[in-house]
C-alpha cells in the first residue's frame, strides 16, 4: 500500500483522467456526428476540432500533475522514467515514419497517432520499471 | 550502494510493509532500497536512520 499522500495523488490524477477522457470521447463523437451530417459549420467546427486533442492535452496534464504531487520518491522516479520513455518512443517513430513520408514510402498519417503512440511508450516504460526495478510505476 | 537494512529489519522483526509505514513511503521503495535497486535520496537516508535511530553510515554501506 502506498503512503497517503501517493494516495491522494492518485486519486486526484484518476479524476483528472476521468475526465479529459469523458471530453475526449463526448467531443469526437459528438463532432463526428455534427461535422458528417453538415449539421454545423464555420468556427464551430474549429472548436469541435480542438476539443478531443486539448482533452489528451488534459491526460498530460494529469501525468505531470501526478508526478508534482507524488511524494513518495521512488515512485516518482518510475513515472518520470516511464514519460522519457514514451516521449522517446514517440518522437522516434514520428520523426521516422515523417522522413519516410516524403519520399512516399510510406501512407500519410495523421498526426495525433504521435500521442497515441506516446501511450504505447508509457506502457513500454511501466514494462522497463518492472524489469529494472521490480515495480511498474504508473499503469492507467 | 549496499545496505543493512534488511538485517535491521529483522532485529526488529518488522516486514518491508511496517517500516514503509514508519518511513510514509510505498512498500515497493522499501523493497527497492533494500534490494539495492534504488539509492534514496539524503532526506530519505535521514529519515531511514532516525527510524531505525542509528547513523547514515551505520545502514548504508560503500559499495
Amino acid at each position: 500500500m502506498d503512503c497517503g499522500n501517493n494516495n491522494l495523488a492518485q486519486r486526484a490524477y484518476l479524476r483528472r483522467l476521468g475526465l479529459s477522457v469523458a471530453v475526449y470521447l463526448v467531443s469526437l463523437l459528438g463532432g463526428v456526428y455534427l461535422v458528417s451530417r453538415d449539421l454545423v459549420s464555420g468556427p464551430i467546427v474549429w472548436v469541435l476540432g480542438l476539443l478531443p486533442g486539448l482533452a489528451v492535452v488534459g491526460a498530460l496534464y494529469a501525468i505531470g500533475k501526478l508526478i508534482t504531487e507524488t511524494t513518495d520518491e521512488f515512485i516518482r522516479m518510475l513515472i518520470v522514467r516511464q514519460t522519457l520513455i514514451a516521449t522517446g518512443f514517440a518522437l522516434s517513430l514520428a520523426t521516422i515514419w515523417g522522413f519516410l513520408e516524403n519520399y512516399a514510402l510510406v501512407p500519410h498519417i495523421n498526426a495525433y497517432w504521435t500521442a497515441i503512440l506516446w501511450y504505447l511508450g508509457f506502457f513500454l516504460g511501466a514494462v522497463s520499471n518492472r524489469i529494472t526495478y521490480g515495480a511498474w510505476g504508473q499503469l492507467k | 550502494m549496499n545496505n543493512r537494512l534488511k538485517v535491521l529489519r529483522a532485529e526488529r522483526n518488522w516486514s518491508q510493509q511496517d517500516l514503509a509505514e514508519r518511513l510514509e513511503v510505498s512498500r515497493q521503495s522499501v523493497n527497492a532500497i533494500e534490494t539495492g535497486k534504488y539509492d534514496p535520496s539524503l532526506p530519505l537516508a535521514f529519515r531511514i536512520a532516525d527510524v531505525f535511530g542509528i547513523t547514515i553510515e551505520q545502514i548504508f554501506l560503500r559499495a
